[in-house]
């Protein structure tokens, strides 16, 4: 038998909410801890928990304080997060086009030249990751991906853009993220895809979970165009290959 | 636009419908928003014989005015106090009133706070998304209007009902330091830090918004630098960026943040700091788990025995000139402030 997990950090999160932590560092160990307690949560509720945030490290638990402590509903979770991590997880993968360089991806040049190759390189080493969603934030959809080769981990921009456009593929430090909505980034911008992990008045309203599994594919500008307004039109344009 | 409105002939910026907020989807970064105060959202809407987190407009610190169009529509009012008054008559705050076919309420800035709530009787007509009406601008998601308030915007409404005018006896707002618990990253800082924070006079910066209060005080150091790994946040998180300059997030708050979190605000207190105006001088005040919680039980107790403290307006000019000779025979009586009229007969309650 494997030795037990050590226990995760209960840390509070004012009077409604503890952060139970798994390790201060991007950790991909400590992720799947983090997704697998999601999922126990998901399948064996606990009274007064009224919702779960996982992040890389930790899992942010909001509750109701009129229906239960900080005491007992620590114990409970400290109890769970012991589990054995279940080592064959059943995940969704997802197949995501990407237009990249030019008007799509306006830092792959320069990040072929940071990284001392062609951008058709930089793509293939971006295309061969085997990435999981590791959390979502920021804006909705917001998908930060782990999984990145390390051969494209690279420092953020000395200054962020503070408007960078919907659907941006990106890496930034040891992370890859698809963006859904405009804004701002301190990221390298690679592509762009015309899959919108988010979409109001479309089923599903947020197409990708925590620890989903993603693979991208490269399209070319007149796919990107096709795609971008079948997408409009409520189209999941990502494939499911497996569930 | 056909049917019974209320028009918004001018509104200053930071209103904007709120409701209880959109809950539930925080874990694929959708921000919850809603009311910055929900007591006084609850008051307001219990006034109007809503449902407690029902839509209202939450206005921000600047004036605003109302006008029925197509039908009467009443409407209530709680929150961060301020001048009302329709047609030059003078509205007592914590009240509903009728607005007839074609009549003005016109509401002064806030006074002592920053959110008003003025809520409609059949509440706002809309479309919900993910379950809520809050505007969260920065998404562009809220109804019926997914942005801010503007003059010239029309709510489509419900006439108002036959029935008399009713006021809501709030307890007095508390007064003394906004409490919070340590953590989730009080580690993250020296004991002096957390001194110096605990113990310094802060204020609430005019850059502050719905997403966040900057605070103006003294430079809370980190003990290893400001970056943490990003995780998630909860509404009154006390932030504290490279700068040493903390930040409360609020209710459009982005769902994970990477700087270290000193504290949080108690849920109980939540509503009132936001309420703080920019540049009045506040302190914190930390508490322990266990008090925060029996506070946020005994908030939650007070929201839900709100309607036990729903009165009626019989005649809503009969009163005033009640409350004028109150006034003159000496009693402190304020034609102005609910909050100090006799108690009349309760409604029954809901």
């Amino acid at each position: 038998m494997a030795p037990p997990l050590t226990a995760p950090r209960l840390l509070p999160s004012g009077d409604s909410a503890i952060t139970v932590e798994f390790s201060r560092k991007i950790d991909d160990g400590a992720n799947r801890r983090v997704l697998a307690l999601d999922r126990t949560l998901a399948q064996e509720p606990i009274a007064g928990v009224t919702e779960t945030v996982p992040t890389y490290r930790s899992l942010l638990v909001h509750y109701d304080p009129t229906q239960v402590d900080f005491p007992t509903l620590g114990q409970k979770l400290t109890e769970l997060a012991q589990r054995p991590v279940p080592s064959s997880e059943k995940t969704r993968l997802w197949r995501i086009p990407v237009a990249y360089g030019g008007e799509y991806g306006i830092d792959l040049e320069d990040v072929a030249k940071t990284l001392g190759t062609t951008p058709d390189d930089v793509v293939a080493r971006h295309i061969a990751g085997d990435y999981r969603v590791a959390m979502l934030g920021f804006t909705p959809g917001w998908s930060y991906l782990s999984g990145l080769q390390e051969s494209l981990h690279m420092s953020r921009r000395q200054n962020p853009r503070l408007l960078t456009p919907a659907g941006t593929i990106s890496v930034g430090g040891v992370q890859a993220g698809i963006q859904c909505l405009a804004g701002p980034s301190g990221w390298h911008l690679l592509g762009c895809t015309p899959v919108r992990t988010y979409q109001l008045h479309r089923e599903p309203m947020f197409l990708l979970e925590p620890g989903d599994r993603v693979k991208f594919y490269q399209v070319d500008a007149k796919t990107y165009v096709e795609q971008e307004r079948a997408a409009e039109h409520g189209e999941l344009i990502a494939e499911l290959v497996a569930a | 636009m056909g049917g019974t409105r209320l028009v918004i002939p001018s509104i200053g910026p930071a209103s904007s419908v709120q409701d209880g907020g959109r809950f539930g989807a925080q874990r694929y970064g959708l921000t919850p928003s809603g009311a910055m105060d929900r007591l006084s959202l609850a008051a307001a809407n219990c006034l109007a014989g809503n449902t407690q987190m029902a839509p209202a407009v939450e206005i921000g610190p600047y004036g605003a005015s109302f006008t029925a169009r197509g039908g009467a529509v009443r409407v209530a009012l709680s929150g961060a106090l301020r001048s009302a008054e329709i047609s030059s008559r003078s509205v007592p705050w914590d009240t509903s009133v009728t607005l007839a076919d074609g009549e003005t309420l016109i509401l002064g800035m806030a006074r002592g706070g920053s959110f008003s709530y003025l809520a409609i009787e059949g509440t706002i007509q809309g479309e919900p998304t993910f379950g809520s009406f809050a505007v969260n601008a920065r998404v562009g998601l809220g109804s019926p209007y997914p942005r801010p308030l503007q003059a010239g915007d029309e709510l489509s409404v419900s006439a108002a009902s036959a029935g008399t005018e009713r006021r809501i006896e709030l307890p007095a707002a508390g007064a003394g330091p906004i409490r919070a618990t340590l953590g989730p990253q009080n580690d993250e800082f020296s004991e002096e830090a957390i001194k110096l924070f605990l113990e310094s006079e802060w204020k609430i910066s005019a850059t502050s918004d719905r997403m966040g209060y900057r605070l103006e005080g003294p430079v809370i150091k980190h003990l290893h630098g400001h970056n943490i790994v990003s995780d998630g946040t909860v509404n009154g998180s006390i932030q504290v960026p490279g700068n040493g300059q903390p930040i409360v997030l609020m209710s459009d708050r982005g769902t994970s943040g990477g700087y270290p979190k000193i504290a949080t605000v108690i849920t109980a207190d939540f509503g009132r700091f936001a309420q703080i105006p920019a540049g009045t001088a506040f302190r914190f005040k930390s508490v322990s788990m266990e008090a925060a919680q029996s506070e946020a039980c005994k908030f939650a107790e007070l929201l839900r025995a709100l309607p036990d403290r729903l009165g009626s307006i019989a005649s809503f000019d009969l009163n005033v000139e009640a409350l004028q000779d109150a006034n003159v025979a000496g009693a402190a009586v304020s034609a102005i402030d609910a909050r100090t009229w006799q108690a009349a007969d309760a409604l029954p309650q809901e």
